[in-house]
């Protein structure tokens, strides 16, 4: 069905011709992962729509039922219901909501914050440049799992201090990627063209050298949708993350563990769906390495 | 040689200085530790005999200058919780760690070199995708995820393993084979990319031709050089994400180690033990890091002879 849509769009030019080529070089593990990435896309685009109750609506009297097919299966809650008596379907829908925007954001700070620094480092050289990489290898060398539990110790654990953590984690990747480019790029004769020709730092900036950035940033972003989610989902799953009763995956695994021996499902839905999502990201994004590297051709 | 030593060392007793220095000031930024330790209700004779008792009276910078001689003199303060030493509740934390990370990092090594050869052996065959292929899935599970299903199945369902502490060599099982999961799935990653690096060179083909056993040519030839750059892998990477792996396994596994001090230090707000035990690990992988810089250094002849 997929494949009869895309051979209908791909007589227009533009997105549409792209999006079919690139499902046409996919192999099969690689469009499954992209289906399913459409998929939970639209899934947590829609979640308010398609969950079948409030995520935080409770129901005393349906605590702990199994999921569709057991025994004590309640009408309605296909999933089955946790220690609440919440809807365990409703509450990883909107669950996956909000990590995969906790994770957009998250990425998209890290890429400007990052590519920004190693913007400046790459161009301006000097005393800039050593002082910035200093903080990268420094970075580098300090596990980021204890710099986000002390901040989410320090500042309380909100959604915005998460945003600001999942933000700060990667950009020493984005800085190298960027200063590697600049450095590389700013060698090139049409760099010095434009320079001879009068353009300000700025624009060279803009203009000539971060376009030429760009392929090995997408690839970087899209494996750290990935990081992040399962550093989220990890971060949550301590009781640092997102506080009850909003709900992310990590968070609803590391509170439904409690009741692991008695009710598995209230664990088992959500910690498939960070699977599922960590596993499409994954595969997509070592799949855009690939085509970007020709070194890895191949291989 | 000398001038690379010194330059790492350097570049290492600078980043420490720069973690503490960020470490303390970023927990002086959360408000009066005062209210963390006993919270509202008590008069204000009490509230200024407790700041005094942590030595919270005096100015930032002196509180800062003693921090920094706490490295020098090992008084690290008082626990908010448990109102005994820091340095004290920290090191009977350092050997559960270790007996956790040194089989973690053992079981990974003893899988992951192995599996990597085997793939860059048989890169173009089944063997070897299908090793590259479970080295995926190992590397996009998160640990906690793994753990939740091996407690479900092995612990709860067939009841043949325990969940909880590090009593005995059964309690080791789930949260060794957690912590290596992720390990082995990066380092066989790595071992394989590097072998084939090492296997398109030409004095891999000089040394079949002289008649060498393919085991002597892969073993001797192949993985010698390859093991220079794993190691430095080892290094930069394997340690990192073990010691952050090991922060979630021992907080699921309420082993009684340093990560799961850290993190129920974070979830209590116990800032000096916080503090230092975020301190501890984080030196300790610098540290590694440092040493692995140095035996790379070592292993590498161009800069032992200091060409470069």
């Amino acid at each position: 069905m997929a494949e009869a849509a895309i051979a209908t769009a791909a007589s227009r030019p533009g997105l549409l011709a792209d999006a079919r080529r690139i499902w046409n070089d996919a192999n099969g593990v690689q469009r499954a992962a992209i289906c399913i990435a459409v998929l939970l896309l639209i899934v947590a685009a829609f979640a308010p729509f398609i969950a079948p109750h409030e995520p935080t609506a409770q129901s005393l009297i349906a605590r702990l039922r199994p999921p569709f097919g057991f025994e004590r299966y309640r009408e309605g809650y296909l999933l089955g219901t946790d220690e609440l008596g919440r809807d365990v379907l409703s509450r990883s829908l909107h669950g996956l909501q909000l990590t995969l925007i906790l994770a957009a954001l998250g990425a998209t700070i890290g890429l400007v914050l990052g590519g920004a620094l190693g913007l400046v480092s790459g161009i301006a050289g000097g005393l800039v440049d050593d002082i910035i990489m200093g903080a990268v290898d420094a970075q580098i060398a300090i596990p980021f799992t204890l710099i986000a539990l002390l901040t989410l110790a320090i500042f309380g654990s909100s959604i915005e201090v998460m945003v600001l953590v999942l933000g700060l984690y990667g950009w020493e990747q984005y800085a190298r990627i960027v200063r590697g480019e600049v450095r590389r790029l700013m060698a090139m004769p049409f760099i010095e063209a434009a320079r001879a020709a009068g353009a300000s730092g700025g624009r060279i900036a803009f203009r000539h050298v971060l376009p030429n950035a760009v392929s090995p940033l997408v690839v970087q972003f899209t494996l750290s949708i990935s990081n992040i989610v399962l550093l989220e989902s990890t971060l949550s799953f301590l009781g640092m993350g997102v506080q009850p009763p909003t709900a992310t995956l990590g968070s609803m695994v590391g509170i439904g563990r409690d009741y692991l021996p008695t009710a598995p499902w209230i664990v088992v839905a959500p910690a498939v769906m960070i699977l599922f999502v960590t596993f499409a990201v994954q595969i997509l994004g070592d799949w855009l390495r690939d085509r970007a590297d020709v070194r890895l051709r191949g291989r | 040689m000398l001038r690379h030593i010194t330059r790492t060392l350097f570049k290492m007793v600078v980043t420490l200085f720069v973690i503490v220095t960020l470490v303390f000031f970023a927990t002086r930024l959360s408000g009066d530790p005062i209210d963390y330790v006993v919270g509202q209700g008590i008069t204000q004779e009490d509230r200024d005999l407790l700041t005094r008792y942590y030595g919270l009276d005096a100015s930032i910078w002196e509180q800062y200058v003693r921090f920094l001689g706490s490295f020098i003199d090992g008084q690290f303060g008082l626990s908010f919780v448990e109102r005994r030493p820091v340095a004290e509740i920290v090191a009977e934390r350092i050997w559960p760690s270790l007996q956790l990370l040194l089989s973690g990092v053992s079981l990974t090594i003893l899988v992951a070199v192995p599996l990597g050869i085997l793939a860059a052996i048989h890169r173009s065959n089944w063997i070897g995708s299908t090793v590259m292929t479970i080295a995926f899935v190992g590397y996009a599970v998160p640990n906690f995820v793994l753990a939740i299903f091996m407690v479900l199945v092995f612990a709860f369902t067939l009841n043949w393993l325990p969940v909880v502490g590090n009593s005995t060599p059964w309690h080791f099982i789930m949260p060794t084979i957690t912590l290596a999961g992720a390990l082995i799935a990066a380092l066989t990653r790595f071992t394989r990319n590097a072998m084939l690096d090492v296997l398109s060179q030409d004095f891999m083909r000089t040394a079949r031709a002289k008649g060498l056993s393919e085991a002597v040519v892969i073993l001797k030839h192949g993985f010698s050089n390859a093991s220079i750059t794993i190691l430095s892998v080892l290094g930069l990477q394997i340690a990192g994400l073990a010691a952050a792996g090991n922060v979630v396994v021992e907080a699921i596994f309420a082993w009684p180690g340093i990560g799961d001090l850290l993190v129920n230090a974070a979830i209590l707000r116990d800032f000096p033990v916080l503090q230092f035990a975020v301190l501890a690990v984080a030196f300790a992988v610098i540290i590694v890091n440092g040493l692995i810089d140095i035996a790379y250094a070592y292993a590498d002849p161009r800069i032992r002879l200091g060409r470069a």
